[in-house]
């Protein structure tokens, strides 16, 4: 089908178009046109936000305003930001942008009603700050229905006006002009089992290792730590499991159905040991994970969740990333080619290393 | 019972040293003594004294309640770290430079050592020497033969062992150059993965199955596939084959002819007497029959998928070798990689051609004294020979030369009669012993090539060593992840050679070493577990050819598992777990 005019699909979107779509949205996009099975999910583009921005006020006055609080005490500046982010929320949206993210959730959900979504910020700063800065803007899990999304775009984007974004801006001598956002809306995977996976070992560096490590039930009990996952090492080369650690997993996330976003369930005593991982599971896994590196041509690190639906579990990719710690270091040749292969033999057997 | 250098001496406390149980799992009888004696004589020669290579001297070896405990001997001054290097410059750089050329005379030249053994005959000692001994002025008589052959097997034995380490140190030093680049290089590669990458295709080592198979298609071409069945006697089977008319002959012929030199393969290691060959005991290669014959019937395949081996083996390379970060390193990996594959024809055939062609004919003419010895009445019979030394034999021989001479009766039986006794004895007490790994204080590296190579210790496996042992389950044992695989099974523990009839298609084995002469029961078992054995040993290497799980090197499955027991070996993790 034709994207509407004011989102745009994962599979229009390449890493190229980061400027338009955000860090975020255009990994997602590449990842979905390389045929990777990425939860299905729209970007509602910076250029949408711009005219959202452009209707609500022509003039320019509340980037302006905000520019203007650089260097001001924390109270002015909290209370004008609060004030932007209220215009945000409440006001118009333009002409059709509202209908092209109602009609694209539905497109999402196809004949299954009020499908789940995650609602998240795409920043559009460079790599270096995009961590940091992502973690500012809010992402919203578990969100249903065409109203309620349309409700979280708009937090999404107000909350390129929280204190914290707005300070940080300041401090980083951002040019306001330059501040846009992106929204991804994406399918959740309700997960079985998630986690993260490295196309390099980050313990050894190794190349020709991968890394998986997961949990019961969604990837964030990972990230906030709550759980010491499951670990297995895979040859890259071989496919061979060359080392498993299952650890007791007490606590698992589940979706909130109540206030929304996850929370913590405990474990039931039988799954606590059990690894929640089939070793077919791993070797999917890992079969991906070579396949996205080589996409990429660098390593990686890749956050995933396997899903079970109908009794057969099927695999998700929900982002992958650059390896940045081992990339950033440029080692020495551990070896160079000698005047004859025996050279190699004499250098070792002898304690003559280079 | 053992020479006396073979004795702890009172210095030997302040070195380290290892039970060589991959190689002598049980106790040596006093004539299998000279297994240590003349491999460690030829083994020290050749990196000592004949290549010089720097760092490492050769091995010490002690007999201790009939276990053969061992330690290599380390150059550590820097200075003469670099003197040696030099002469091996010069001397190792020879062989590799000349690798091919030199390996092609070699198994010239154990072709033609074999054949001087099988040409030694005993002597008769007859009542009066052959005419031809006055027309053609011989000026010698037969008992001065009995001495004089004798002495030649011996000294043949020795020339064997020489060629057996002639090329075989120089081979694992490539190995062990091309192991540390790739640890260096992908730290958690497993050592079964390089192995992997190392290993050639085509061994000869596999050729006395291939044989074993080809003999299965005759029989189910000639129809006489029907006289095959597991548990009969092999003289049994032959017989109802003899009868089966000119298809019967054209069968037998076909196994005359597969046996030399095919079955001439030990079921052992060839360091033990009563490791027969399958030529000497028909029973392990006829018993795998009637699995091929049923496999070819249900339109099987067992050629070996060399071409695949061959291809994998060649993804696996490359792989690895495109995910070097530079073209330096995958150039140097070449360079390595490659030397390694020219070595390694060696490496594995010598195998065949000394440890078990060679020492299958050697302990059989060995018999043949003996049974001089027992006609002679100075032993109750003639496999007694193997519980005296060689030196013994010597002067026991000495013995029967005189007494023919003088024309009286040998003063030995009264002799060697009770002394082969008490050893018997012995050995069967000592049996019992539960020999500790390793003994002395650990040293800080481990340098020489074999060592790491072939009994898989490293500086980590002293680690190890020195550790309390890690967490493991009560019901789990740790080893050498050998070969990639996890299967559950029944296990069969085999002690000793003499039991692997027992063994029933689908169990998992379980034994103190394993032999990669048991070919035919690789492809019977599930999967391999063994007390002893590194990456490299040969057993982990059938065991990937067969694409069977094996975890080597456990240290005690034997003991801790019962037969009958389900277990899961783990292949991939080096994991044994006993289930129930």
């Amino acid at each position: 089908m034709t994207a509407p005019s004011s989102v745009k699909w994962f599979d229009e979107i390449a890493l190229a178009d980061r400027p338009t779509v955000g860090g975020k949205g255009a990994s997602l996009g590449e990842l979905t046109r390389a045929g990777i099975r990425v939860p299905p999910g729209f970007v509602i583009p910076v250029a949408t936000f711009e005219r959202f921005l452009g209707a609500i006020d022509p003039a320019g006055r509340i980037r302006a305003s905000i520019a203007a609080l650089e260097g001001r005490d924390l109270n002015a500046l909290s209370e004008t930001a609060a004030e932007v982010r209220e215009r945000i929320i409440n006001a118009d949206l333009p002409e059709h942008v509202a209908e092209d993210i109602a009609r694209a959730y539905r497109t999402i959900a196809r004949a299954e009603g009020e499908v789940p979504v995650a609602v998240r910020s795409s920043a559009t700063s460079e790599d270096s700050a995009d961590a940091s800065f992502a973690g500012l803007q809010d992402t919203y899990l578990w969100i249903r229905g065409e109203q309620a999304v349309i409700e979280h775009v708009r937090k999404c984007w107000a909350s390129l006006y929280n204190t914290e974004s707005v300070t940080y801006r300041h401090r980083l001598k951002l040019p306001e002009e330059q501040v846009a956002m992106a929204v991804v809306v994406q399918r959740m995977a309700l997960a079985r089992t998630a986690g993260v996976m490295f196309t390099r070992s980050p313990t050894t560096g190794d190349r020709s290792t991968i890394v998986i490590e997961g949990a019961w039930g969604l990837g964030s009990c990972l990230v906030s730590g709550e759980v010491t996952p499951d670990r297995y090492v895979v040859s890259k080369v071989t496919g061979e499991i060359v080392a498993r650690t299952i650890s007791r997993k007490l606590v698992r996330h589940v979706p909130d159905l109540v206030r929304g976003g996850t929370c913590a369930e405990p474990l039931p005593d039988e799954l606590q040991g059990e690894p929640c991982l089939s070793d077919e599971e791993v070797g999917e896994l890992a079969a991906t994970a070579k396949r996205i590196e080589r996409h990429y041509g660098s390593a990686q690190d890749i956050e995933w969740a396997i899903a079970d639906a109908r009794g057969a579990s099927a695999l998700w990719l929900l982002q992958s990333r650059p390896e940045t710690v081992w990339s950033a270091r440029e080692d020495e040749p551990i070896a160079r080619p000698k005047a004859t292969p025996f050279d190699h033999v004499l250098a070792v057997l002898g304690h003559r290393e280079s | 019972m053992y020479p006396y250098y073979t004795r702890f001496r009172p210095e030997d406390d302040e070195r380290f040293w290892f039970y060589n149980s991959m190689h002598f799992p049980e106790p040596v009888s006093a004539f299998d003594s000279i297994g240590q004696e003349m491999p460690y004589t030829a083994m020290g020669a050749v990196t000592t004294r004949i290549f010089a290579f720097p760092a490492a001297l050769g091995i010490d070896y002690r007999v201790h309640n009939g276990r053969v405990y061992i330690t290599a001997n380390a150059v550590t001054d820097p200075k003469e770290i670099e003197k040696r290097a030099a002469i091996f410059q010069e001397r190792g750089g020879y062989y590799y430079a000349n690798w091919s050329e030199l390996y092609a005379g070699w198994v010239e030249r154990m072709k033609s050592l074999i054949k001087e053994v099988d040409a030694i005959e005993v002597p008769e000692l007859p009542e009066f020497e052959d005419i031809a001994v006055v027309r053609e002025a011989k000026g010698v008589a037969q008992n001065h033969y009995v001495l004089e052959r004798f002495h030649r097997l011996i000294e043949a034995y020795s020339t064997m062992w020489h060629h057996h380490f002639e090329f075989l140190m120089l081979g694992y030093g490539a190995y062990v150059v091309f192991f540390q680049f790739c640890k260096k290089a992908f730290p958690e590669i497993p050592d079964q993965t390089v192995a992997r990458m190392v290993a050639g295709i085509d061994v000869l080592m596999f050729r006395p199955d291939d044989e074993l198979k080809k003999l299965a298609g005759l029989a189910v071409e000639l129809k006489i596939d029907d006289k095959f069945a597991e548990g009969i006697d092999p003289k049994d089977t032959l017989a109802a084959v003899a009868q089966a008319g000119a298809r019967g002959r054209k069968w037998l012929d076909a196994l005359e002819k597969a046996r030399e030199p095919w079955f001439n393969i030990s079921l052992g290691d060839g360091l033990y007497h009563h490791h027969r060959s399958w030529n000497d005991d028909l029973t392990v290669p006829l018993s795998a029959l009637p699995r091929y014959i049923a496999q070819i019937r249900r339109g099987e395949s067992l050629a070996r998928p060399t071409e695949q081996l061959k291809r994998e083996r060649a993804r696996i390379v490359s792989e690895y070798k495109e995910l070097l970060p530079s073209g330096e390193e995958k150039a140097a990996f070449d360079q390595m990689l490659g030397l390694c594959h020219v070595v390694f024809p060696f490496v594995e055939n010598h195998k065949f051609y000394c440890d078990h062609w060679f020492v299958s004919r050697f302990y059989n003419k060995v018999r043949e004294f003996g049974a001089l010895l027992a006609r002679e009445g100075l032993l109750e019979s003639a496999e007694d020979v193997f519980h005296l030394q060689h030196t013994e034999i010597t002067r026991a021989l000495l013995d029967v030369m005189i007494a023919w001479a003088a024309g009286s009766k040998p003063a030995g039986g009264p002799h060697w009669k009770p002394i082969v006794a008490t050893r018997k004895r012995i050995l069967e007490a000592l049996k019992g012993w539960d020999a500790p790994p390793a003994l002395g204080p650990m040293p800080e590296a481990i340098e020489d090539p074999a060592v790491q190579m072939l009994w898989g210790i490293t500086t980590e496996t002293l680690e190890k060593w020195s550790r309390p042992p890690d967490k493991l389950k009560e019901n789990e044992l740790q080893g050498f992840a050998a070969s990639p695989g996890c299967v559950e099974g029944v296990a069969r523990v085999v002690l000793t050679v003499n039991e692997i009839g027992q063994i029933r298609e689908g169990e998992i084995l379980v034994c103190p070493v394993t032999a990669p002469s048991w070919g035919p029961v690789f492809g019977k078992i599930k999967a391999a577990v063994s007390d002893i054995g590194g990456t490299m040993s040969h057993a982990a290497i059938v065991a990937r050819e067969y694409g069977l799980p094996a975890v080597v090197g456990t240290g005690q499955a034997t003991k801790r598992i019962k037969t009958g027991q389900r277990v899961r070996v783990d292949g991939n993790l080096g994991l044994v777990t006993i289930l129930a």
